[in-house]
């Protein structure tokens, strides 16, 4: 009760200042509410498009194109708010699923095929994690490295070849549904790991720790941030979700080819970015990526209802990435000219 | 000054360099010849051309991720035109890719320039766009060699001073930019602006002008290299470059130039694309399967930056030293 008011005799002068007008282009002009406006707007026409698209069995089932992906988007919120950035993930996916592969086929079961997935991810996450901090490298330098050398081993292994015996209870994770329900298990565990991110983001210190380090790194070391421990931790938890991404698409494809999930780093990093978290490091939050996941997964799912070939696709999302690093900087040019205006 | 010389960067990786050569020799005796070095750089080629254009656009402090579907885009125009226009003289198409690079880095350097678009993400949006619009232009299809024209497959084959044009391009390319870079007032602009952004504009340097300026000129090599990729392979496909993107940034990082921005020279951008050349031909010589050749890349440059980095930070120690005794 104190608490509340005191926060709102604080507030109570500067709210007095702004016009409301401004206050309301604010709250519009938050990048959030216009992600959630496009996604609205693409919702909107897609179903006038095909009436196709607002079926819930379709809708639940056209996650299952893009859940992979959101699960790394997840970790990479953290590594890109604290100014790095990971493009070894797909290497990782495909490293981890030859892995997978390999013990399967020698006969593994449905857990230590999981547990060789996982194990896998948080192995080679904390390789770019320990080059990263150990040797003070450029993440983008090591990852480049890194990203050939996991996707490497794994054509080294496979050449042309491929594996395609998993058991049958390993198909649960990729393509299974919850219950009798139409919604898929890939939905549920995303939802699960979403909180938990979310938690993890904005209401611990962990959190906390990883935006200073993004506003400043060396501001964040004088103030006894372990800043080298927490991107150490960073990147070994986004190797270990690519993991999680790998078993969950080796699983829903029930293979494992070398090539699989190439490119997936670009989409995934694309995704986060249109989310609103800046690619300088230390801003951003998860709602706004939530919101970007399933705008571009509607989006692509949408255009494909419309017989959009990919490659088409991709120069939407691509335009859709520039459009969204933009507008933010226009708002704020419009935004300082409205003040000068009613301020005179 | 022997001292000096030996603490160079591009020294070390000279030394490297023989001692790879060397090494793959031993294994097949018939590798050390003056034809298959020669075999080597003409097929290193295109890969140093655009490792140096992409070195100026890293010493701005930015990145081109584009670079590969800027290749795609310029070949399967350039080879579009000519499989439908066989007529266009060769000189005319190679101006014609120039100028389609120009424009595509031009694209990315007013995004990054006047609308202040993070470099790294400007080129990863036009990576998509560039790629998807050879899709746009091919519907799918490919060029194939027999709907080239001779004159267009023989660009990169045929011979002047007795060296390929494809070699003979390259060459004039690095002599151009080295003295660009490293000679005139405008190339130590670009390392100034990527030294120091603050400073730089304090100096007087127009940063957006130069921002623009290694963009559009990387694109212009891009235009170039995409025309000599597809007459050289004659196929113009959607999957052009694939991935190539990340060899030229690979063969900066190994030749010592900083991912930050300011500092690494046009002769460390060409021998860190040579010695990339020489592991993947090298692969095919001593019987390795290709498969191998992704792999040992990705090893290759993880084991550069990690030298590179424990040499410098030694170097800076004994630096320190000299200074307190």
């Amino acid at each position: 009760m104190g608490k509340e008011g005191m926060l709102q005799r604080t507030q109570t002068p500067s709210k007095e200042r702004i016009p409301l007008s401004l206050k309301l282009l604010d709250i519009l002009m938050k990048w959030e509410v216009i992600l959630l406006f496009i996604f609205i707007i693409v919702i909107i026409v897609n179903s006038n498009l095909s009436p196709y698209f607002l079926d819930t069995f379709n809708i639940f089932n056209t996650t299952f194109n893009f859940m992979e992906k959101a699960m790394i988007a997840l970790p990479m919120i953290f590594v890109i708010i604290c100014g790095d950035i990971d493009i070894s993930v797909a290497g990782i996916i495909a490293l981890a699923s030859l892995f997978m592969g390999m013990a399967s086929s020698v006969g593994a079961g449905t857990v230590p095929i999981v547990l060789i997935g996982l194990g896998t991810g948080l192995a080679a996450g904390s390789l770019n994690g320990f080059l990263i901090t150990r040797f003070g490298i450029p993440a983008i330098a090591v990852t480049i490295g890194s990203m050939s050398l996991f996707r490497g081993i794994a054509y080294a292994v496979l050449g042309d070849q491929a594996y395609t015996k998993y058991p049958e209870s390993f198909a649960y994770f990729g393509q299974g549904y919850l219950g009798n329900t139409t919604i898929p298990f890939e939905l549920v565990l995303f939802v699960f790991l979403t909180v938990i991110f979310g938690l993890l983001l904005h209401r611990t210190t962990f959190g906390r720790k990883v935006f200073a380090i993004g506003n400043n790194s060396t501001a964040a070391a004088f103030s006894g941030v372990p800043v080298n421990r927490i991107r150490l931790i960073v990147f070994t938890l986004t190797g270990l979700m690519s993991g999680v991404a790998s078993i969950l698409l080796t699983s829903r494809i029930g293979s494992t080819r070398p090539n699989i999930a190439s490119g997936w780093e670009l989409e995934i990093i694309t995704t986060v970015v249109l989310g609103g978290v800046a690619i300088t490091g230390g801003k951003g939050n998860i709602f706004g990526v939530i919101i970007g996941i399933f705008l571009i997964g509607f989006l692509k799912f949408g255009m494909g209802l419309i017989n959009v070939p990919g490659k088409v696709m991709n120069i939407v999302i691509g335009f859709l990435l520039i459009i969204a690093i933009m507008l933010p900087g226009y708002i704020g040019n419009l935004k300082g000219r409205f003040l000068l205006r009613s301020s005179i | 000054m022997m001292f000096n010389l030996l603490k160079r960067r591009e020294f070390t990786l000279f030394i490297l360099i023989l001692v790879l050569l060397l090494a793959v020799s031993l294994r097949s005796p018939n590798f050390f010849q003056l034809g298959n070095l020669y075999y080597i750089l003409n097929d290193t080629a295109i890969l140093v051309m655009v490792a140096v254009g992409q070195l100026m656009v890293i010493v701005t402090g930015g990145i081109d991720l584009s670079v590969a579907s800027g290749i795609a885009l310029t070949g399967m125009s350039v080879g579009m035109l000519n499989q439908y226009y066989p007529n266009i003289p060769i000189i005319v198409i190679l101006l014609i890719s120039l100028a389609i690079g120009f424009i595509l880095g031009s694209f990315n350097g007013l995004l990054v320039s006047l609308v202040k678009i993070p470099p790294i993400i400007t080129t990863l949006g036009t990576m998509s766009i560039y790629r998807g619009f050879v899709f746009v232009l091919s519907k799918g299809e490919w060029v194939s060699a027999h709907e080239m024209s001779a004159a267009f497959r023989e660009l990169p084959r045929g011979t002047l001073f007795g060296m390929t044009n494809l070699l003979c391009c390259a060459l004039v390319v690095l002599v151009i930019f080295t003295i660009f870079l490293h000679l005139t007032k405008t190339g130590r602009e670009i390392y100034g602006v990527g030294g120091n952004k603050v400073a730089a504009q304090y100096v007087g340097i127009n940063i957006k002008k130069i921002q623009y300026l290694a963009f559009a000129l990387s694109g212009v090599i891009v235009g170039l290299s995409g025309l000599f990729w597809v007459a050289r392979y004659a196929s113009a496909q959607n999957e052009t470059a694939l991935g190539f993107e990340l060899q030229t940034i690979a063969a900066c990082v190994i030749g010592g130039v900083s991912i930050m921005g300011g500092s690494g020279t046009v002769l460390g951008a060409i021998l860190g694309a040579i010695f990339l050349g020489i592991v993947n031909n090298a692969l095919t010589i001593i019987n390795l399967s290709p498969f191998y050749q992704m792999a040992i890349q990705g090893f290759v440059i993880i084991a550069a930056i990690v030298a590179n980095t424990v040499v410098d930070r030694r170097n800076q120690l004994a630096m320190l030293r000299t200074r307190t005794f």
